[in-house]
């Protein structure tokens, strides 16, 4: 691990720069996919792991980061979340059952953002929660207690611009909301792979080449594909293309094993991208 | 955000649906300028639904008022959703989507789209809750017969919510060759206003019916509001006509407007029964219909503005009143248009127009079994 640059800039102190500052966007993008020194920065790819907030998240982030995570992803529930499949929709269930409503996730939050005062922290999320907390009032919260970005998975590019927010973009997105996309995302532009839901795929879509392709040509920011990756030959492939990728769902299973299983996992992952 | 009835409404749907959005609304407004769509449609609303449908007078029923009912239930299939399944169904050929799906309730706006489906030779699947699939069965079985895919949907409420966030899950992983035939006027801009759109038939005929056999408008029209697409589309008729008041009847159980606040639901803001994290809670009614926590933003905005009011009907009464109509008028309406039906006696006004949404057939194991 030691040859990965640490992502500096947003740690240890996690909140360096109010939203709406472009450094923010320069500096995750320097430190976090790229390395300091841009010889290693070819080599290396970003390794995103989302995890559902729950009591034992930060543990489980923490054992994601030591595997080999570059940034960690939590996912605070809404009993509707039409952007995911079967098992984030069901983690989410049973995270609501277990009383992790926003409060309960901003404590996630900050507990992991303890754990880990270097490794960028996402949440991810839904309108609804927005949308009740207050728009900017959440984005505040969620950066007091350590977040480094957000994601919001049903508020397309160009709405409620206040929220500083890492976009999405996906196969079927023209190629001028791949550039409002792209001008407004935080950091880096998370390229969903296929035309669908979250959750694993037998094969790594297809469409994701044309999606770069495409992205490439309108943006600079990193680019970290997402949605349907799950093995470490996915991991790979999808790395010889993007800058770096996302496991959710099959992450979410691993960690119902505990730590330890996550990290071997995450490793996996690693290897097969370095 | 630009949103489409005062601060309700919008596009809170993933990326992934937003071209298919931008082009269904292209679509639906080229067909809008294109009298020839009008034109069909009016046609098989002629031919194969049964339209103009009739107004009936229900005098046993309410007696010492003239209370009309817009016969709903007497077009084809049996309630008010043919009405927009038809115009959608003209819609999705336009765009070219040979493949339809949708969510349903009762089963009548499953019925419907499996109609319209096996009609114009289109792949239907309908997504279902468990729990709706065990009290609406005869509409499973017609569904089947007329050749759509019905999928059970087994997880959280097991009822129309989850039916509906499964059909845009399928929307989302299929969207270049589907459409997505919402059933009420809910969901992601420009849904709300394509579905009142092809529900207005029922206030604009109702509105002319009035006219014709009393004279005047209406003192107030009332339609029961789940999501709220047969009441949006009789109140079309009489929104611009500031005498006539407008109601509308929730299931107590599920009453978005009456005890919900704004949240987020399937791709708009409105009016929700969730909790103050924005979680959405589950609604609880005998009429599978109503059993929704959301409701259209056009109702929302309407409740605001304090053109519309909103009131609430128990499961019991419209039982009472389900049974009180099939007993004084010969007619069994669905448990539906039952709540709107409960309300009616305490009525101040006279003169009063329900749309009676749906035939009861579907309900009778439910009603049988209190």
């Amino acid at each position: 691990m030691s040859r990965r640059a640490q992502p500096e800039a947003v740690g240890p102190t996690p909140n360096p720069h109010p939203p709406g500052e472009t450094e923010r966007s320069e500096e995750i993008r320097a430190d976090v996919s790229r390395g300091d020194d841009e010889s290693v920065a070819i080599r290396l790819k970003a390794l995103v792991i989302y995890l559902m907030c729950g009591p034992e998240t930060p543990e489980l982030a923490q054992a994601a980061v030591e595997g080999g995570a570059d940034l960690v992803e939590l996912g605070f529930p809404f009993s509707d979340p039409l952007a995911d499949g079967p098992v984030v929709r069901r983690a989410a269930e049973r995270a609501l059952a277990r009383g992790m409503r926003t409060g309960a996730c901003l404590d996630v939050l900050a507990a992991t953002r303890e754990r880990l005062p270097g490794t960028p922290l996402v949440p991810m999320t839904y309108s609804s929660l927005l949308e009740a907390h207050g728009w900017e009032r959440f984005a505040e919260d969620a950066r007091a207690a350590g977040a480094t970005s957000l994601i919001v998975a049903d508020l397309p590019a160009g709405e409620h611009p206040e929220v500083r927010r890492v976009q999405l973009v996906a196969p079927t997105s023209t190629d001028e909301r791949l550039a409002l996309a792209a001008a407004s995302s935080d950091g880096w532009l998370y390229l969903v792979t296929v035309t669908g839901t979250t959750g694993a795929r037998e094969e790594l879509s297809p469409a994701l080449a044309g999606l770069v392709e495409r992205a490439r040509a309108r943006t600079e920011l990193p680019l970290y594909a997402g949605f349907g990756i799950s093995t470490p030959a996915h991991a790979h492939a999808a790395g010889e293309l993007a800058d770096g990728v996302v496991v959710g769902s099959r992450a979410v299973e691993v960690a119902e094993d505990g730590p330890a299983a996550l990290a071997t996992y995450v490793s996996s992952l690693r290897s097969a991208l370095d | 955000m630009q949103l489409s009835y005062g601060e309700y409404g919008g596009r809170f749907v993933p990326e992934t649906l937003i071209p298919a959005l931008d082009e269904l609304e292209a679509g639906w407004r080229e067909a809008q300028d294109d009298p020839s769509f009008r034109a069909e449609l009016d046609e098989l609303g002629r031919s194969y639904a049964g339209r103009p449908t009739p107004l009936t007078l229900a005098e046993r029923f309410a007696p010492g008022k003239r209370l009309y009912l817009k016969r709903e239930d007497l077009l084809h299939t049996g309630a008010h959703k043919l009405n927009n399944a038809l115009g959608q169904a003209l819609l999705a050929l336009r765009l070219g989507k040979r493949r339809v799906v949708a969510e349903t309730g009762a089963g009548q706006h499953g019925v419907a789209t499996a109609t319209v489906c096996a009609r114009f030779g289109l792949d239907c699947v309908v997504y279902m809750g468990v729990e709706d699939m065990r009290r609406q069965r005869p509409n499973l079985e017609r569904m089947a017969l007329l050749g759509a895919e019905v999928r059970p949907v087994e997880f959280g409420t097991r009822t129309l919510k989850e039916a509906t966030s499964e059909a845009i899950r399928d929307w989302i992983a299929t969207v270049r060759d589907t459409h997505y035939l919402i059933g009420s006027c809910v969901g992601p801009a420009p849904y709300p206003e394509i579905v009142r759109e092809l529900q207005s038939v029922i206030g604009r005929e109702a509105r002319g019916q009035l006219l014709e056999a009393e004279g005047r408008l209406p003192e107030v029209a009332v339609a029961c509001v789940g999501g709220g697409s047969n009441a949006i589309g009789l109140f079309a008729g009489f929104v611009d006509d500031p005498d006539v008041r407008l109601v509308g009847v929730e299931a107590g159980g599920a009453a978005s407007l009456g005890s919900g606040r704004p949240a987020v639901l399937h791709g708009s803001r409105s009016s929700v029964l969730a909790d103050e994290d924005g979680q959405v809670l589950d609604a609880e009614s005998i009429s599978a219909g109503l059993d929704y926590p959301g409701v259209g933003p056009e109702h929302a905005f309407l409740r605001d503005s304090g053109r519309a009011e909103y009131v609430g009907t128990s499961d019991e009464e419209a039982l009472d009143a389900f049974r009180r109509l099939a007993r004084t008028e010969g007619i069994l309406p669905a448990l539906e248009p039952a709540h709107a039906l409960a309300r009616v006696a305490e009525l101040d006004e006279e003169l009063v127009l329900v749309c009676l949404s749906g035939r009861g057939d579907k309900d009778l194991a439910e009603v049988t079994s209190r």
